[in-house]
């Protein structure tokens, strides 16, 4: 697995990446690359449809994110718009014992997790800073400094070495996601030193949506992303992004090698941030609308919709009723988020230290006794 | 039965108690493993408990502490070595950004119990880099705790009780105290040990209250021994804990003797001695016969190793601190 190397589908970037579903919704076999790796899947029917279903939904509820922050009911949104088919193919190849560290994009990923929607909501809506427990979700907090997640996910995967949870089929993986931005980032090339060194069981999941805010992906690199692995000691593999069975299939593969003891892979999802970065941001200010054009051309979903109708696995009922329920579950998470509480000033001393300090407790007890001054007064 | 050991050494037999008593300590840093760390504070532990344990990590500061927390979210407790103070900056991002605000991120869901260990401060002789102080940094930090120890006894209980704790706590150790002897009980039990985050009088005294930490302890307690020698008898508090700070021995001891001097290697501008002053002003206004007074470093980088005796606040510093309060 040392490149991705394909010949197939004419829309790859130099150097071919793994595609299996092409942007018409033609099914390739398999894919092999350059180092005799093959790459397929073995799907159901009804698994097909549920991967759909998995697009169509976190797309719409992406969507609904969207709506509620131009609505003035979040404080800003990160849009995970056309990469839906990276996260969806990744998070559905994580077995349940595996460990993931996201960004503040993965909102897919964390879907397929079977983690309720609503979960990172407190964040975007300003009344917590996205507090969960990772372990009961097997899924990190979001982490917003750029690229400190794959730190953090290199030591967790450290930790499973050393509790003897690797060499085995059943044994745990971790996943690291980050993007094309944070490549720059020393932390995510320390996390690739530390992770060959240690043979970390990880899996860099590099989403390459071309953009990190306004810079493009020349800014950030001279060579494909994926072929950075090679120099720090693990195969890399370049996937068509958009394509959610290569998403799913390559990811499947790497996290298998790493619950087996053979170490890293660096995964470069080669995909596109329809979008904007988050809500505050303007990208008709960086590109151009015929590049946007083009990528809709590829779009992830589109792709899956025509392989169901052709290969007549689904028909016009299906993808009404998966469209239905996807707004269902939208309009749901709306009136949840809607309802979510403001906290109470007074927590915001809770939660620095496990057993408190003496310190906050009393500068807690100076906030309540000048809040309680104005009981009774009109201010 | 009490042995008399360097600090270092203290360092060492904590280190070594700590990784006894809880399998789930690992000890991560540069040249920590086969070599024993630079200063030879991790000498040994490798052998004996193994290379998992006691990890020789690549060279990359943040690395270490990245990787430190992924290792406490997986339920490991990492003690992490910087091998000198001006090395810790690579590393401040994952300290800072990271460390610090995990806990209340994740709303109490995730404990970082990590000790990041940090050999700091001058009088070594050494190039840029390897003498500097910057542990009000950390203390400005809320979610860290930063503690620093003074003597043999104190190494040897502060350094196991900071990896117990749940909190991540920023450990600096005074380098060119590490050579330092004195007498530690190696036995003791440790729920009887001194709390770690109070702060101690190490001198009784009535005419006033020089407080410092780390290697001015040291200083201090040689000012307070020339002092006693011209009639005046300091007391001198060891504080041990950074933040928190201990402020109630602080305030019994200032009301007292109605004067404080602070004393610290770290530049005085926004350092430790200027919150002190803060406190003590707020808090012991009326008692106070002269304001608080702080014998610092200058705000200066750190200097050539050739003039840092003129840098760093030494007795006779202290004891012009002293005279200029009695002059107020």
């Amino acid at each position: 697995m040392a490149t991705g190397e394909s010949e197939v589908g004419g829309d790859a970037p130099a150097g071919g990446f793994v595609q299996l579903l092409t942007p018409d919704g033609e099914r390739v076999d398999s894919v092999t690359t350059a180092d005799g790796t093959t790459y397929t899947v073995d799907f159901t029917d009804d698994e097909y449809r549920e991967l759909y279903r998995d697009l169509v939904t976190v797309r719409r509820l992406d969507a609904e994110a969207t709506a509620l922050q131009r609505q003035g009911e979040l404080g800003i949104w990160a849009s995970l718009l056309g990469q839906e088919a990276a996260q969806v193919g990744s998070g559905r190849a994580l077995r349940p014992q595996d460990m993931a560290f996201p960004t503040y994009r993965e909102h897919g990923v964390l879907y397929c997790r079977g983690i309720d929607p609503i979960m990172p909501f407190g964040l975007f809506r300003g009344v917590d800073q996205g507090g969960w427990d990772p372990n009961e979700f097997k899924f990190n907090t979001y982490t917003i400094v750029i690229g400190s997640q794959t730190l953090h996910a290199t030591g967790y995967a450290m930790g499973v070495t050393m509790d003897g949870k690797t060499g085995n089929g059943d044994g745990e993986a971790v996943i690291a996601y980050f993007g094309d931005g944070a490549t720059s980032q020393g932390d995510v090339n320390e996390a690739f030193v530390w992770s060959g060194v240690f043979h970390a069981p990880i899996v860099f999941f590099c989403q390459n949506n071309q953009y990190a805010i306004s810079e493009p992906l020349e800014r950030q690199t001279r060579i494909p992303l994926y072929r950075r692995a090679l120099g720090y000691g693990f195969p890399g593999v370049r996937i068509d992004g958009n394509d959610v069975l290569a998403s799913y299939a390559v990811t499947r593969a790497a996290l298998d090698q790493a619950r087996n003891g053979q170490g890293p892979t660096l995964i470069e999802a080669y995909t596109y941030r329809m979008g904007a970065h988050t809500s505050s941001d303007d990208p008709t200010r960086y590109r151009i609308a015929s590049e946007v054009e083009s990528w809709k051309a590829k779009d992830p979903i589109a792709r899956m919709k025509a392989f169901l109708a052709k290969q007549q696995l689904a028909d016009d009922t299906f993808f009404g009723e998966v469209d239905e329920a996807a707004k269902k579950l939208a309009l749901d998470l709306r009136e949840r988020v809607l309802a979510m509480p403001d906290p109470q000033p007074v927590t915001l001393f809770d939660n620095v230290y496990p057993h408190g300090s003496p310190e906050l407790a009393a500068q807690k007890a100076e906030f309540e006794r000048y809040h309680a001054s104005f009981e009774g007064s009109a201010h | 039965m009490a042995e008399t050991i360097t600090l270092g050494k203290a360092l060492n037999h904590g280190l070594r108690r700590s990784l006894e008593d809880d399998p789930k300590v690992v000890i991560m840093g540069e040249d920590v493993g086969k070599l024993g760390g630079v200063f030879r504070i991790t000498d040994g532990l490798q052998k004996d408990f193994g290379e998992d344990r006691v990890i020789d990590t690549p060279l990359a500061e943040s690395g270490i502490v990245g990787t430190a927390v992924g290792l406490a979210i997986r339920g490991y407790r990492p003690v992490c070595e910087i091998q000198f103070d001006g090395f810790v900056f690579p590393a401040f991002n994952q300290i800072v950004a990271q460390v610090a605000k995990m806990y209340y991120r994740s709303l109490g869901n995730v404990r970082l119990p990590i000790v990041i260990r940090i050999p700091f401060g001058g009088g070594i002789g050494a190039v840029e880099h390897h003498s500097e102080s910057p542990e009000a940094l950390f203390a400005h930090t809320p979610g860290l705790k930063v503690v620093s120890c003074a003597n043999p006894a104190d190494a040897y209980t502060m350094i196991r009780q900071a990896i117990t704790s749940d909190d991540p706590i920023v450990f600096f150790e005074p380098k060119r105290r590490y050579w330092e002897k004195g007498e530690v009980e190696l036995e003791a039990p440790m729920a009887e040990a001194f709390p770690l985050h109070a702060a101690r009088v190490v001198r009784p005294g009535t005419d006033a209250t020089i407080l410092a930490y780390g290697p001015m302890v040291r200083t201090s307690l040689d000012a307070a021994a020339a002092a006693a020698e011209d009639g005046r008898d300091l007391e001198v508090i060891d504080l041990r804990s950074l933040s928190p700070l201990d402020m109630p021995t602080v305030y019994e001891s200032v009301k007292r003797t109605g004067r404080a001097v602070v004393v610290h290697e770290a530049p005085g501008n926004l350092g430790l001695g200027a919150e002190l002053a803060a406190r003590i002003t707020e808090e012991c206004f009326y008692s106070l016969e002269a304001p608080v007074l702080r014998v610092t470093g200058y705000d200066v980088p750190y200097p050539a190793a050739r003039v840092e005796e003129e840098y760093l606040p030494d007795l006779d510093r202290v004891l012009d601190a002293v005279d200029r309060s009695y002059g107020w």
